[in-house]
């Protein structure tokens, strides 16, 4: 297994709960059953071991070996509550698998029952359920970062595919007022977007600052909410952040760093200082604000890339 | 520095695992402003915050820094657990203050980001 393999398994059994591990169906022994019936109960369900319980609750463990200890012993005829194993180690549905998979195995345990925080039996775990799912979770990491790349791949020739004398990819958002459960999405997605374009790393961080501080003031500052309106060209990025309401009333006062109308619950989320527009014009190539008090609001914000166009620099094209 | 390292030197609690625990984080700084994340925010560095909010998480993603850690045993929203875990991000909870948690880091070898230059009354 190459090293990279090795860590992803480490990481899985110290972040995946054992609920998501084990199985949920527990096959049970009664209290009340004797061990012939604890042996046909086995042999029909095809199983090695099993917990016996009283209601709901676990009260012991009984297993292939206490079954051949009571042939031996011609004890088959006895209650299981005689023969089964009172000391059982178990383990809580919400610990990490990484508790139980030294535990596991032919010099351990062949199964670990699971409680809740209740004590009530809830599911059973086995080396093979463990494998199962821990194989399932790997499986569905590698799809998703597989069909990343394929997308990836795929956006990055767009420039290439889709020609004209001024090809322009055109993304808009729409950003409510207050609503900070929200707020970043259109940012996040545009990240993701200029990610997939195969953008520089450098360039990508600038414009996700600029339009996350752009996102965050149509949230904190306008009252009928605005749009976010990113067009990427093969040599620029042009993000406009329009609103209709209310307006700013002096916006030399406003470019100055420090200048803030936020309320006090906004800085107590953090927001707020007064450096927004300050760090977009940092972050940006040009930055121009107009606004009518009373009217609307429109930022425009200005990336070139000069030294990165958009997809394969080996492609002679026509650029705008 | 590690990001396991980085748990076990804070005796943190990783609530999100988004990355391998031998990936290397370059820097560490700490902020309650998220403009400040926003500003001096590195690639691949660990922010220290006493915020918990879901937006501390979307700026993180934003200002490209791989890894929170939630200090003075802060308990996070369940969205900021769940934003967390959509967006690629680290989350690490620890008991000790921003001052101890920045100042352990810094000590086993943490590097900062450096003196900020600022120019013409900005920066």
């Amino acid at each position: 297994m190459p090293p990279e393999d090795i860590t992803k398994v480490q990481e899985l059994i110290y972040t995946t709960p054992v609920e998501s591990v084990m199985a949920k169906d527990v096959i049970v022994a009664d209290l009340s059953m004797t061990m012939v019936q604890v042996k046909q109960l086995m042999r029909e369900k095809r199983i090695s071991g099993m917990p016996v319980v009283d209601g709901d609750r676990m009260v012991g463990i009984i297993s292939i070996s206490d079954l051949i200890k009571a042939l031996e012993n011609g004890l088959i005829d006895r209650p299981v509550v005689e023969l089964m194993t009172t000391n059982v180690q178990t383990v809580f549905k919400d610990s990490y698998v990484a508790e139980v998979v030294n535990s596991l195995g032919p010099r351990g345990f062949g199964r670990i029952p699971v409680l809740d925080r209740d004590g009530r039996l809830v599911g059973i775990v086995t080396t093979g359920t463990v494998i199962q799912n821990l194989l399932r979770q790997m499986d569905i990491s590698f799809k998703k970062k597989e069909e990343e790349k394929l997308q990836k791949y795929r956006a990055s020739h767009i420039f290439d595919d889709i020609v004209s004398d001024d090809t322009c990819l055109v993304l808009r958002f729409v950003v409510n007022d207050k609503d900070f459960d929200n707020a970043g999405k259109a940012s996040s997605q545009i990240k993701k977007s200029l990610q997939r374009l195969g953008m520089q790393p450098a360039l990508v961080r600038r414009v996700s600052v600029a339009v996350y501080e752009a996102e965050i003031n149509l949230v904190i500052h306008t009252d009928v909410g605005g749009e976010m309106i990113a067009r990427i060209r093969r040599d620029r990025i042009q993000i406009s952040a329009v609103d209709h309401g209310p307006g700013i009333e002096d916006v030399e006062q406003v470019l100055k760093p420090g200048f803030s109308t936020a309320p006090q619950w906004i800085r107590d989320m953090g927001f707020g200082a007064g450096m927004g527009l300050a760090n977009i014009k940092r972050c940006s190539d040009s930055m121009r604000l107009l606004s009518e008090f009373g009217g609307g609001t429109r930022l425009d914000i200005l990336f070139l890339l000069r030294d990165h166009p958009v997809g394969p620099l080996s492609v002679s094209g026509k650029n705008s | 520095m590690t990001i396991k390292e980085i748990a076990e030197i804070l005796e943190g609690v990783i609530l999100v695992n988004s990355h391998p625990p031998d990936e290397d984080v370059p820097r560490g700084g700490a902020a309650d402003l998220m403009s400040d994340v926003l500003a001096f925010g590195t690639e691949g560095m660990v922010l220290m915050t006493g915020l918990t909010n879901p937006q501390v998480v979307r700026t993180a993603e934003m200002a490209g820094v791989s890894v929170v850690v939630l200090v003075r045993d802060k308990k996070p929203a369940v969205e900021t657990i769940e934003l967390a875990r959509e967006s690629g991000i680290t989350l690490i909870r620890t008991g000790y203050t921003m001052f101890e948690a920045c100042g352990r880091l810094y000590k086993a070898g943490l590097a900062g980001r450096g003196p900020v230059k600022i120019e013409n009354g900005s920066w």
